[in-house]
């Protein structure tokens, strides 16, 4: 039984995804924008979940749908003036266009040449506390370099803010 | 019982717990507040007024249900939802006895902070779709002020996971039975003060209870984000505001009172009440959050962001890194 309710569960969340994403590009307010997004990232949690990845599935949840969302929207609605300047008309760019069908192109040529070499996936999943040890042991330096580029974007996003001669 | 039905049955239970949950703490808010303040509280409507809450709920499901105009539609109706189903989520890792639980989680401690961090969304939602000036005030201070706070929210009961050395709430609990000397129980709460005393603080503002009820501010916001809410739409925001209490205050119990257990009762004694003790236990919680309320005025909002990043969240990680040195020197070579 479980196998086929993961099928529908896939299905359900991968339409959720994709289709978020989509309501996310073409919706005209800004703020309608930020909630497709929230959507999409919840959608994805679950499909980490499926994927037994439950610590993945949670920290996407606390980290994307609840704090980096919620700042996004923060963002948005001090930024904005009056409500009415949250819709904005569709513009329609060809150098995102051509990005965008460069981008496609790559990620199809890369799919259908390299798609079968998905890794096994392991019997028994490892739990967190050995993700832990593995993150802080084996992939310590990179875990730092990233941490590192977190706290340059927190330090830059200070020092621009500040106002005056003194920056 | 049939593989479809046996996993709805604990949601159901969930909701009415949630809603049971309600009614009594809407009963009791007043009678507290009312007996803090020096006044009666509700006295007209059964004895005591005990039901006096049963009929503002069949009221509530009875009012219409009205829709300004110039909401934004989709949004003013999902808001409520978003606010509703963290909070329904929150109860499944709860652990109310050691056999009591919706589901077993190895990350059950981060999974109730993740699901309750998304009530803000809801919160955001419904303030910036009611179109009205003092919902979008409120509805972004509740959105600062919850970010703000679930930093050391999350680094209090760090200590507590790391000498436990899971996240699983039930390890957390079976850590904390027996006692120390003879007469002290080991809960985390002797032994962390510093992490109990910022989880306290945290935990009011992640509420947005008085002394941190800036989103609802009465006497400057009307209702704060619920002002344009009627009928059942506001009572599931209420409601998941009051069940957001009682998981907040089943957590403290849960991470720094031993959960379930007490100390100098045996296991064959304690294991039929167990949820009982539990329940009892987190109704204290609550009464405390309450009598804060009762007691204390307002904080205002500068002064509120000023305690968040300035002060407890550079307390909390200096505690979190005596504690872990502490960790490292009494039990060396791993915390588990």
């Amino acid at each position: 039984m479980s196998e086929s309710v993961n099928g529908v569960a896939f299905v359900i969340l991968a339409f959720a995804s994709i289709g978020g994403a989509v309501g996310m590009l073409t919706t005209r307010n800004i703020i309608h924008a930020a909630f497709w997004l929230l959507e999409v990232m919840v959608a994805v949690g679950g499909l980490y979940l499926l994927l037994s990845a439950e610590f993945l599935a949670v920290v996407q949840i606390l980290i994307y749908a609840g704090a980096v969302s919620v700042l996004m929207l923060f963002v948005i609605m001090l930024t904005l003036r009056r409500r009415e300047d949250s819709v904005r008309p569709v513009e329609v760019s060809i150098g995102g266009g051509i990005l965008a069908a460069v981008f496609g192109t790559v990620m199809y040529v890369a799919i259908a040449r390299y798609g079968d070499r998905v890794g096994e996936m392991p019997i028994v999943v490892p739990d967190t506390a050995a993700l832990g040890e593995l993150l802080f042991t084996q992939w310590a330096l990179p875990f730092e370099v990233a941490s590192l580029v977190l706290l340059v974007a927190l330090v830059g996003a200070v020092w621009w803010s500040r106002e005056g001669d003194d920056r | 019982m049939s593989q479809v039905l046996a996993p709805i049955l604990p949601v159901l239970a969930a909701i009415g717990l949630m809603l049971a949950n309600g009614v009594v703490l809407i009963y009791m808010l007043r009678k507290v507040l009312g007996h803090l303040h020096l006044r009666l509280g509700p006295v007209h409507v059964g004895p005591k007024g005990i039901v006096q809450t049963t009929a503002d709920v069949l009221k509530l499901l009875s009012k219409e249900d009205i829709r300004p105009n110039g909401v934004d539609r989709w949004m003013y109706v999902l808001a409520p939802v978003v606010v509703f189903v963290p909070s329904l989520m929150a109860y499944a890792a709860l652990p109310f006895s050691e056999t009591l639980r919706i589901t077993r989680l190895d990350t059950g401690l981060l999974y109730t902070f993740a699901v309750l961090s998304v009530v803000p969304l809801g919160v955001i939602m419904a303030g910036w779709s009611s179109a009205n000036k003092y919902a979008l005030i409120g509805a972004l201070r509740a959105a600062a002020q919850q970010v703000a706070y679930e930093v050391p929210l999350l680094l209090s009961v760090l200590p507590v996971v790391m000498i436990v050395g899971s996240m699983d709430l039930a390890e957390i609990v079976a850590f904390q039975t027996g006692v120390w000397l003879g007469v002290v129980p080991r809960w985390f709460v002797v032994l962390l003060i510093p992490s109990f005393v910022i989880f306290m603080i945290a935990a009011l503002c992640e509420l947005n209870q008085t002394p941190f009820d800036m989103s609802e501010a009465e006497s400057e916001l009307v209702s704060g984000f619920a002002t344009e809410y009627s009928s059942m739409k506001f009572g599931l925001i209420f409601l998941s505001e009051f069940s957001n209490s009682f998981v907040i205050s089943a957590l403290a119990v849960t991470l720094f009172f031993g959960g379930w257990t007490l100390p100098f009762v045996p296991d064959s004694v304690l294991a039929p009440i167990a949820p009982v003790v539990f329940v009892l236990k987190t109704y204290i919680g609550i009464f405390v959050f309450m009598w804060i309320r009762g007691t204390l005025p307002r904080v205002r909002i500068d002064h509120l962001m000023n305690l968040g990043w300035k002060w407890l969240i550079p307390i909390s990680l200096a505690w979190l890194m005596l504690v872990g040195v502490v960790v490292k020197l009494v039990a060396p070579g791993g915390v588990a």
